[in-house]
């Protein structure tokens, strides 16, 4: 018996409920006690008129929802002799692209649901769109409601075709439209009297019977490792779950993004050693060679070898409510590999009732994006519409820790082959040498007034009076030139910490001490910033002066400004600063003087190693 | 080295299910530091522990076992958790909620409420604390109870073991984030698209142990509210004139053997067993006493650190 996963996509008023729950009901996956409850409440909270309400056995869950608790995506399970069921079902209105792009991303085949007095609506094509967009090819397009317009052929053709040239459009190649009534149950599990015009199969027998190939044996071999098992010394395996293709021993494989080849030398279970292993299957494979291989990494089929890139092109669906900001770091999940990842451009939003692509320079929660990425290391992929487990990734916050966003790799952009680095014959080292120094950033944060630029200056004169060579950029000097385009919104302010970490970065190749001075209050924006830099090269100096003692002080008038409302999103007012968990530099700017400071950095910077070249 | 299976084409259902729980426990332990199976003893857990083993094959599950007891399971229940931590060679760690021992918690007198809150709920946290785990595996499943139906694959438990479901994390494809901050922990199923008859289906296939109690055979039972309770010690008082029966009877979920509703059934053998299942027209858990306590039940013991 093999298993079908499916998402409905409808509203309430479709009668999707009623829908699912008849064909719950009529598969006889209902257990008594529960057929009871329905009919039990029929009466009091029905839809029904006083007859049982099918749509009681799926909203089961209304009593949490009146609690305030969230339902977002449910599972439910049902069987026939035939085949398994798993049933992803996204009951809400609020975050439903969000909910419906999770349900889809595992099922097989979509369920669009169509009221047959209202035909193919907006919200019909953004269910499908979002089917498609996660890789979907086969939609069940269930025209409900049909008794309420007498069972009408043409009715039902006429949403059938109307549905049939849309889905074209956005790459549905298979549409099997049947037409159903979830009141009287016509067509669910059985063909009913109502529509002798209607040749085909029930709901239920589509489902059971319908063709979805979910795990191709015939694409190349790739799985990606998952974890090496080392047992003992004599044995070391790399456990993954097969995503597409066969392998046997002694096949020739290829690992990526390394690029070494070895042979299978064995398929090793529990169950014993195999002869073959198929897409699908979690295994673990031990090597003739030995190569070095470690989570994260694919192994392929030696002729069949992925792609391996670090930017690309993607669509993303944001899903967190602070919004995606380009620039920023974030943590990439594909396959068992994590890197940093950052995306560097949004191309265009899509709006996913009208498809049109509109511009945007951020992404809000449940929005859609195609968008430019650069990640912190090369990764093997392959285009999402090839394969959903090589080119779908996830990515995480930083400092929520929470999956923010989900993408389909399209292709990659090949930036990293197509622009060569030019070799230079003098490298930074040396440059850094002649000045009898090694190069560093010192990047000042804290709040505005919390005497940044002040140390800074004072350190650059400390330093420069020993005869080190220094550049100091201040984030308001900033302003006025390299970003003067860009505003005060989430999306400019990581845009202006970039282009200051990429201006200091260029900075440390010319072996210069450097010393940004910038309020910078993300530490995920920091850790860009850091990461930007080679090791040992960059000290975060936080310059920790409580937001009282600042706002008392107040040199500039910002904070009475920002209190009055005048100025918006004023960082430590109404836009958070999230302080370094441990800073390289510590200074407490209300209790330490400027000399003291300048002269604790200088010799922070020297302990270090910084101030002597070797 | 053993025969070779053959392999076919197209993986089966339950051969999918599997290889979906084998996955999910290779990313589990791979992400997270220091996580511990719970082992609760039923036919849920004999499956967990029996996928835990395959997936790390040929080295050993790289967990300790862990049972949160009660000191009221059935006395078939501790026979085999001693058998299986020998086989599985894993750790196994035993909790008992020191403060049950001392208050003598149990169901009779101070209620199912009470004694689940203590014994399990208490209990659970004070030894996920106590151990320092950062990802508890379980063996539930979403076809359990209404509440599961929404649960993700790695529950993710705020500090203090609480479950916020505005902070669980979407679960696209097979990627989970099993990342938390110091405090938080996860709470993982590898088993969430099981079905009770998967894992019939599954423990017939693969023959796996389980416990004998649910198999049919003559037991001593008392009817309470309409529900056979077994007299599986002499703990358990009786009503006046109450008088044990011996009926032929089996249990469809086992918990604490006072709260644990048995049923009347020939069924001495697994296909016996499946075949009442399938022609069986109520809830697994219906059986389960403490489900039954209040409305909302099951949500409110999660939203309170209940597994």
């Amino acid at each position: 018996m093999d298993q079908l996963r499916f998402i409905t996509c409808g509203s309430v008023d479709d009668g999707k409920s009623t829908l699912i729950g008849r064909l719950l009901h009529d598969a006889g996956a209902v257990p008594d006690d529960q057929i009871a409850a329905m009919t039990r409440d029929s009466a009091s909270l029905g839809n029904a008129g006083g007859g049982t309400d099918f749509a009681l056995l799926v909203d089961g869950l209304t009593s949490e929802r009146e609690q305030g608790i969230t339902i977002d995506v449910a599972y439910r399970y049902f069987s026939t002799p035939r085949r398994k069921f798993i049933v992803a079902d996204t009951p809400g209105h609020e975050q439903y692209t969000r909910n419906m792009v999770t349900g889809a991303s595992t099922a097989d085949l979509a369920i669009v649901l169509v009221d047959a007095r209202k035909g193919v609506l907006t919200q019909t094509r953004r269910h499908s769109y979002l089917v498609s967009l996660l890789g979907l090819k086969t939609v069940v397009l269930a025209v409900t409601k049909m008794d309420l317009v007498e069972w009408s052929q043409s009715t039902f053709e006429r949403i059938v075709s109307d549905y049939r040239a849309f889905a074209e459009t956005i790459g549905l190649t298979t549409v099997i439209a049947v037409p159903v009534s979830g009141v009287t149950g016509d067509n669910i599990v059985t063909l009913g009297e109502s529509a002798p015009w209607y040749r085909g199969d029930s709901l239920l027998s589509v489902l059971e019977s319908v063709d979805v190939a979910h795990e191709t044996t015939g694409a190349g071999f790739h799985m990606p490792v998952q974890s090496v098992i080392r047992p003992d010394l004599d044995f070391r395996g790399y456990a993954g779950q097969i995503v597409s293709g066969a392998i046997h021993p002694g096949d020739a494989v290829r690992i990526s993004p390394s690029g070494q080849t070895s042979r299978i030398a064995r398929i090793a279970t529990f169950d014993g050693d195999l002869d073959r292993a198929v897409a699908g299957q979690s295994v673990t494979l031990a090597l003739s060679d030995h190569v070095d291989v470690a989570r994260g990494d694919v192994i392929s089929a030696a002729d069949r070898p992925l792609e391996a890139a670090d930017q690309f092109e993607a669509t993303i669906v944001w899903m967190a409510d602070a919004p995606l900001l380009p620039g920023r770091a974030y943590d990439l999940k594909i396959g068992a590999r994590t890197v940093s990842a950052r995306i560097t451009d949004i191309r265009h939003e899509v709006n996913v009732n009208t498809l049109e692509k509109l511009a945007a320079r951020t992404l809000a929660s449940n929005a859609i994006g195609v968008c430019h990425l650069s990640l912190g290391q090369d990764i093997a992929f392959a285009p999402y519409h090839q394969d959903r487990t090589l080119g779908g990734f996830i990515l995480i916050d930083r400092e929520s820790l929470a999956t923010v966003g989900a993408g389909m790799i399209r292709f990659a952009l090949r930036r990293s082959q197509n622009i060569h680095r030019q070799a230079l014959t003098v490298d930074r080292a040396e440059r850094a040498g002649v000045k009898g120094q090694k190069p560093a950033v010192v990047w000042f944060t804290g709040l505005s007034g919390a005497g940044k630029s002040t140390i800074a200056n004072a350190v650059e004169a400390l330093l420069t009076a020993e005869g080190r060579h220094t550049i100091l950029i201040d984030g308001d000097n900033l302003r006025h030139g390299l970003s003067r385009d860009l505003g005060f919104t989430d999306a400019d302010r990581v845009e202006n910490i970039r282009r200051a970490a990429e201006t200091a970065r260029l900075m440390t190749d010319a072996g210069l001490i450097v010393l940004v001075s910038l309020i910078s209050p993300f530490r995920a924006d920091r850790q860009m910033a850091r990461e930007r830099m080679v090791d040992g090269e960059f000290f975060e100096g936080f310059i920790d002066t409580p937001l009282a003692v600042v706002e008392a002080r107040d040199v500039k008038g910002l904070y009475a400004k920002a209190r009055s409302g005048a100025l918006t999103n004023f960082t430590g007012i109404d836009s958070p600063y999230e302080a370094p968990t441990h800073p390289d530099i510590h200074i407490r700017g209300d209790l330490t003087s400027v000399e003291d400071a300048a002269r604790q950095i200088v010799e922070h910077l020297r302990a270090a190693g910084r101030l002597r070249a070797d | 080295m053993n025969a070779a299976p053959s392999t076919p084409d197209r993986l089966s259902h339950l051969q999918r299910l599997e290889a979906e729980s084998l996955h999910i426990f290779r990313e589990m332990a791979a992400e997270c530091a220091k996580p511990v199976l719970l082992y609760s003893i039923g036919k849920d857990s004999a499956v967990l522990l029996h996928l835990a083993r395959k997936a790390f094959y040929p080295a050993p599950p790289p967990f300790p076992l862990m049972h949160i007891d009660t000191t009221w399971k059935f006395r078939d229940m501790y026979a085999l958790r001693d058998r299986m931590a020998v086989e599985s060679g894993m750790e196994l760690i035993v909790h008992t909620n020191p403060e049950g021992i001392a208050r003598g918690i149990n169901p009779f007198e101070h209620g199912s409420a009470v004694h689940t809150d203590v014994w399990k709920t208490q209990g659970l946290r004070q030894a996920l604390d106590l151990h320092g785990f950062d990802a508890a595996i379980g063996g539930a499943r979403r076809d359990e109870e209404a509440s599961r139906a929404k649960e993700r694959v790695f529950s993710f438990r705020a500090a203090g073991h609480r479950w916020d479901p505005r902070r669980q994390r979407p679960e696209l494809w097979s990627l989970y984030n099993a990342r938390v901050a110091a405090g938080e922990s996860l709470r993982v199923f590898p088993m969430s698209n099981w079905t009770e008859a998967d894992v019939w289906d599954y423990i017939a296939a693969e023959d796996i142990p389980v416990v004998p109690l649910y198999f049919a055979a003559p037991r001593p039972v008392v009817e309470r509210s309409g529900t056979l309770i077994m007299v599986d010690d002499d703990r358990m008082p009786l009503n006046p004139g109450e008088v044990p029966r011996t009926l032929m009877v089996r249990f469809r979920t086992l918990g604490c053997y006072p709260l644990s509703g048995a049923v009347e059934s020939e069924a001495t053998t697994l296909d016996a067993i499946i075949a009442e299942m399938r022609g069986s027209r109520s809830s697994e858990r219906q059986g389960r006493l403490i489900d039954a306590d209040q409305v909302g039940s099951m949500e409110k013991k999660k939203t309170e650190g209940y597994f």
